[in-house]
This record gives structure tokens, C-alpha cells and sequence, in this order.
């Protein structure tokens, strides 16, 4: 890190070698199609190249590397799923799988950054906007030009957005819009925001705010040992004036926002798969480098049981998360299942990160190897898109069709 | 201007590599193959900045089986317009050259660019052979290359420093590390490749001359000798007679 002429740190590209080798104990590199191991590939170089060598001290510095950005949309990872002709990629479901889980493989700070733009503000507008919303917003959501948040969750209102206070009122040729959303992944930088507000009967709707709106700000939340280099914020509207044109018209009640997360959190269920694996691979090489009483620690049967039920619960994952792409590649993978797949995973990737975190010993506790930070990361991933609690209601309510929330 | 882009399949640069029991091929289980980074990085990527400035088409070319077609839809995500596979298991040096050869022969085009060598077996020789079957000129090593109306200069990489070459069309190169950068292809070219053409070609008949008989291993690293800092004469020894290093 260096000091500029105005007193303030600046990152300097730091060379450190990004060892990750893919782990694939199932061989189910066979039940993907060219385009999916070329996406998986392209993605994975352009972490080595791009994330790898500065990741870990944006992280160390809550800095977010918003250079990404552009760079995450020049390889297509915005929106992959979507039409090429609105801004996306024209890819499939397990495409987008296999490039969450390569970015997340990198940071979950990143894969965030591109989850948020693709599935939560991309795809609200590719589905629920106008023609000419679509037109106005997607190409430069695709290409990185306007950076995009989405805002559901409040100070009050986490797993309950039902709840939420956040209105709309009537007024001739726009609405005004009051109140206040919390936890937003990119909102400080953020071009436009897609807000979940009740209008005045009491309705869920969903509105576009450019930032430059009168009375709108999107101040930065400090101190998170987790996601240290995704920027997050609040949004908070004091009588915003939002042109009418600006409600996405084809959607009505909680059905909106909760599309848009089960977008989202397929690609969590992918995306924390790529956590795990970089884990894991650090704690395999790693025991077998460290020697300790005259041996490698991989030799000790401690280790092994570790490292054996890792790459066992990974390919569980990575099944689950197959199977659930091959379902949402028909349009046949509901909530529930989503749900399921993104409570599962996440906890074996945070569980991973834990008993790697012990096979490198003291190191594990540094930045010399990536697994603390997926590890503080992982934190926030099984609270965000759904709590780790509220999935596992969801699947209960599913099996049992009797509601455990109210 | 009409680019010929020669690539081939090489092991991961991370493979444990491994032979058969009577050590006469590679143990090809659970290897994972890429683009030979000379072809994809340097050769392939400056025939696409080529036909960018100037206008043209860019080929690829690859002599395999079809598994070979992953690496080929690489080539035409990074940006080339066409491939050709000449359908066969491959062969040496010559019999890849001849195929290829005599694809190119009847194809006229301007410049046939290859990597300076596969990471496999680092033979360096498909290039010359290509040249020479075609009859054309062949320059090796480029790291360098700008081409002005017919008319090509390439600095090549020479022992200790850079020997510069002009060189009219039609031409073969060989691109060495410097040439171009490397290219990631996103996630629009992926999808583009799968409409591009790749067209099948069957190999000719051509007798092979060079048969691999045996591979080998490098002997394993023995381990460090730790040397007392007072015992500067067993340092000398050591390094004359076990590292041959004085």
C-alpha cells in the first residue's frame, strides 16, 4: 500500500501466485456442455488474474475494487441468463451456476457485486419492466456503465419484508416516495436502485430511483468483518419525486422482490460451492507441505478425516447444485428447492472454511492464504438472501404444508 | 489478410504428469487439457488484432478427435471466425504438418501462424515442416509483428537479444511470448462460438516416420544438503562434484 499526494492509501497490485487447481472427484465435468466448462474456465483465469493478486488486501482495507465493475461486465458475468438483446449472455442456468461459483471461488465480495447486478436489479426489469424501461436500463446494466442495488430488506424488516414501511403515494405524474432500506449490497455507488415499497393500499410494488433524485442518499455502513470488499449501504428516501414511468408495471405484491431472490440465491447455492473448493484446495496442499514429528500433517488421520469429509460434502454440492440448475434449465426448480440447495451449501462451504482454517494452523488465521476471509465472508452469505434459519422453515413448511412463520 | 491459426491440446500446466506401465504414452486419466498457451495467448491473438486493423479472416486449424473440439470452441470465443478440425489421433511432428499443409495448400492464405512450441513435448518443429511443405518462408520465435501492405516485420527473439526481418506474404511464424497479450473470451463470444463453423476434415494417408519408443521422468529433486557455514570446503566440493556447478 502506498500513500498518495493527498494523504490517502492506494492499493498496489500485489503478485501473489493463485495455486487454485479445480477439484472434481465425481467427474461431473461430464454432465456439462462445452459452454459451460469455457464460461467456468474464462472466469476462473480472469480471477487469477484479477482478484487473486488484490483481493485479499481490499479486504484487509474495506476497500471495494470498483475497477471490477467494468471488468466483470466486459466478461459477461452480468446477467449471463438473460437475452443477449437486453444487455445479458443468452446462457443457460448452470452457465450462470458454474461463473458464480468461479467468482465466488475468488470472493464472495465479488460474486456479491455480480449477483446483485444480474439477478436483483437486471432481472426485475427484464421481467417485470416495460418495454421501455428494458431498453433504457439493461444494455448499460450489461456493459457496467450504471451500477445497479436493490432494495427490500429495512432497519426493522429482515426475514419479515412484509412488514416493510417503505410507502409510495399518488401524486399526478410520479410518486412520492418515504422511507429507508438497510444492507444494500452496492448502494453507495449505485446508479439506479430497484425499492420495494406499498403503495397506498397497502400493495408491494416496485420502483426504479436514479441516484440523482432530490431527496434520495445512500450512505455507507462501516464496520463489517465480513464482504470487507463489497461496498454495502442504506438507501433512504425523504420525499422522493419518482416518475410514474419508473414503476415496474407487471408485478404486484411480495411475489416481485421474492422472484428476484430466488434468482439470486441459485446462484449463492452455486456460488458458495467455489468458496468451499478454494478452502479446501488450500487445506489439501497445505497438508501436504507442512510437515510436523518427521511427516506431512496429511499423513495424520485427523487430517485426513477432514480433508475426506470435505471433498465428500462438496460433491454433494456440487450435485445438488447440477440437479438444481437441470431443473431451473426447464423453468421446474421451485423456491422451496432453491431454498434448500442455498441453505445447504452455504453451511458446508462455512463448515469447510472452519476445518481448513485448522489444517493451516496459525497461518490459516493470516492473510497468506484465502481461507479466514471466505471464512468471515461466509458468515454474512449464510445470513443474506434468506437466513440460514428461514430456508430451513421453508423447507419444513413445504414437506409439512403447515406455516411456521406466524 | 487471411490468417491461419494452428493450435493444439496440451495437459494442464498443473497435471501430475504420469506414463503408461511400459512408458510408450501419456496415462491421459484424469487429465485436464487447455489451448497451448503459445497458440492461444500470442499466435491467436495477434492474427485477431490483425484483422482487426486490417480487415481479413482468421482460421483455426487443429489436427485431433473430436474431444479436441472444446479447445477449438475457445479459439472461436476469443474471436476467430472459422476452424478447421483435420479429424485423426495425431501423430508426429511431420504427419501434423502434413495435414495441415495440405488443408492450407489449397486455401491461399497470407500468413500460417503457430505457437513457437507445444508445453507438452516442446518439439518446436510443426512451423518448419508447415513452411516447408507449403514452400513458404518460415520465421521463428517472433515476439513481434507488424505488417504493412504484403509486407511483414518481425523482431525475433535470438540468444541475448532481438534480430529484426522483413518477410513478404504469404509467410509461416512462429509466435513467442510478446506477441500479443492473452485474451480472455467473455461470456457473448462463448455463445458466438457455437454458431461459428467448424468444419471436419478427413486426415490423409501418410506414413508416419517418427514413432515414440519411450518416455521418462525427470529423476526426483533429493533433498537439500544443509552445509556448516565453517565447512566452506565441503560447500566447493559439493557443488564440483554432485552439482556440477564449478
Amino acid at each position: 500500500m502506498q500513500t498518495n499526494s493527498n494523504g490517502i492509501h492506494t492499493i498496489e497490485k500485489k503478485a501473489k501466485e493463485d495455486r487454485y487447481q479445480h477439484h472434481d472427484y465425481y467427474n461431473i465435468d461430464e454432465l456439462l456442455d462445452d459452454d459451460h466448462l469455457l464460461a467456468r474456465d474464462a472466469v476462473r483465469t480472469w480471477v487469477k488474474q484479477s482478484v487473486s493478486p488484490i483481493i485479499e488486501e481490499y479486504s484487509e482495507k474495506a476497500q471495494c475494487p470498483t475497477h471490477l465493475f467494468k471488468e466483470l461486465a466486459e466478461i459477461g458475468a452480468f446477467g449471463p441468463s438473460l437475452p443477449v438483446e437486453y444487455g445479458g449472455g443468452g446462457m443457460d442456468e448452470i452457465a450462470y451456476g458454474v461463473i458464480m461459483q468461479e467468482l465466488e471461488r475468488g470472493d464472495s465480495g465479488i460474486r456479491s457485486m455480480a449477483s446483485v447486478q444480474g439477478s436483483l436489479v437486471m432481472y426485475p426489469i427484464f421481467r417485470f419492466g416495460s418495454e421501455e424501461q428494458r431498453r433504457k436500463y439493461l444494455p448499460k446494466l450489461g456493459s457496467g456503465e450504471f451500477i445497479g442495488c436493490f432494495g427490500l430488506t429495512e432497519p426493522d424488516h429482515g426475514s419479515n419484508p412484509s412488514g416493510m414501511v417503505t410507502n409510495i403515494k399518488d401524486d399526478g405524474d410520479a410518486y412520492i416516495l418515504n422511507g429507508s432500506k438497510m444492507w444494500i449490497t452496492n448502494s453507495p455507488v449505485a446508479d439506479i436502485a430497484v425499492v420495494w415499497a406499498k403503495d397506498e393500499a397497502g400493495k408491494i410494488r416496485g420502483v426504479i430511483v436514479e441516484k440523482d433524485m432530490k431527496g434520495f442518499h445512500a450512505p455507507e455502513i462501516h464496520g463489517k468483518w465480513s464482504l470487507r470488499a463489497s461496498i454495502t449501504g442504506e438507501l433512504v428516501f425523504e420525499d422522493v419525486r419518482v416518475p410514474k414511468a419508473n414503476i415496474l408495471p407487471e408485478v404486484v405484491g411480495l411475489k416481485g422482490p421474492l422472484s428476484c431472490l430466488s434468482k439470486a440465491r441459485y446462484g449463492i447455492a452455486w456460488g458458495a460451492i467455489g468458496a468451499a473448493l478454494d478452502c479446501y484446495d488450500s487445506a489439501l496442499r497445505y497438508s501436504l507441505e507442512r510437515e510436523q514429528f518427521g511427516k506431512p500433517i496429511g499423513q495424520f488421520q485427523l487430517t485426513q478425516k477432514k480433508l475426506a469429509e470435505m471433498i465428500t460434502e462438496i460433491t454433494k454440492a456440487q450435485l445438488l447444485a447440477w440437479r438444481l440448475g437441470s431443473l431451473a434449465n426447464k423453468g421446474k426448480a421451485t423456491p422451496a428447492q432453491i431454498s434448500m440447495a442455498k441453505r445447504n451449501n452455504v453451511n458446508m462451504a462455512l463448515e469447510i472454511a472452519r476445518e481448513a482454517r485448522q489444517i493451516h494452523g496459525g497461518m490459516g488465521i493470516t492473510n497468506e492464504y484465502p481461507v479466514m476471509r471466505h471464512m468471515m465472508n461466509l458468515e454474512t452469505v449464510l445470513t443474506y438472501e434468506g437466513t440460514h434459519d428461514i430456508h430451513l422453515l421453508i423447507t419444513g413448511m413445504d414437506v409439512t404444508g403447515l406455516n411456521a412463520f406466524k | 489478410m487471411k490468417i491461419l491459426v494452428c493450435v493444439s491440446k496440451a495437459p494442464d500446466t498443473t497435471t501430475k504428469i504420469a506414463f503408461n506401465a511400459d512408458g510408450t504414452a501419456l496415462n491421459k486419466d484424469g487429465v485436464q487439457y487447455i489451448m497451448n498457451p503459445y497458440d492461444e495467448w500470442y499466435a491467436l491473438v495477434r492474427a485477431l488484432e490483425l484483422k482487426e486493423a486490417a480487415g481479413g479472416s482468421v482460421t483455426i486449424i487443429n489436427v485431433g478427435p473430436k474431444e479436441n473440439d472444446t479447445v477449438i470452441r475457445k479459439g472461436l470465443a476469443i474471436g476467430a471466425d472459422n476452424a478447421v478440425r483435420i479429424n485423426s489421433n495425431g501423430g508426429s511432428a511431420m504427419y501434423i504438418a502434413k495435414q495441415i499443409a495440405e488443408y492450407a495448400k489449397g486455401e491461399s492464405f497470407d500468413v500460417v501462424i503457430t505457437g513457437k512450441e507445444t508445453i507438452d513435448e516442446n518439439r518446436s518443429e510443426v512451423g518448419a515442416m508447415l513452411a516447408e511443405f507449403l514452400d513458404m518462408p518460415f520465421i521463428s520465435y517472433a515476439s513481434k509483428m507488424d505488417v504493412a501492405g504484403n509486407t511483414a516485420t518481425i523482431d525475433r527473439d535470438i540468444e541475448g537479444g532481438t534480430e529484426t526481418v522483413e518477410v513478404d506474404t504469404p509467410f509461416v511464424l512462429s509466435a513467442a511470448k510478446g506477441l500479443a497479450e492473452q485474451r480472455i473470451p467473455n461470456m457473448r463470444g462463448i455463445m458466438m462460438a457455437k454458431r461459428k463453423p467448424l468444419n471436419v476434415v478427413e486426415a490423409v494417408a501418410f506414413d508416419d516416420l517418427v514413432v515414440p519408443v519411450h518416455y521418462e521422468l525427470p529423476p526426483a529433486k533429493s533433498a537439500v544438503k544443509l552445509v556448516d557455514p565453517e565447512n566452506m570446503d565441503e560447500l566447493v566440493r559439493l557443488l564440483h562434484e554432485e552439482a556440477k556447478a564449478l
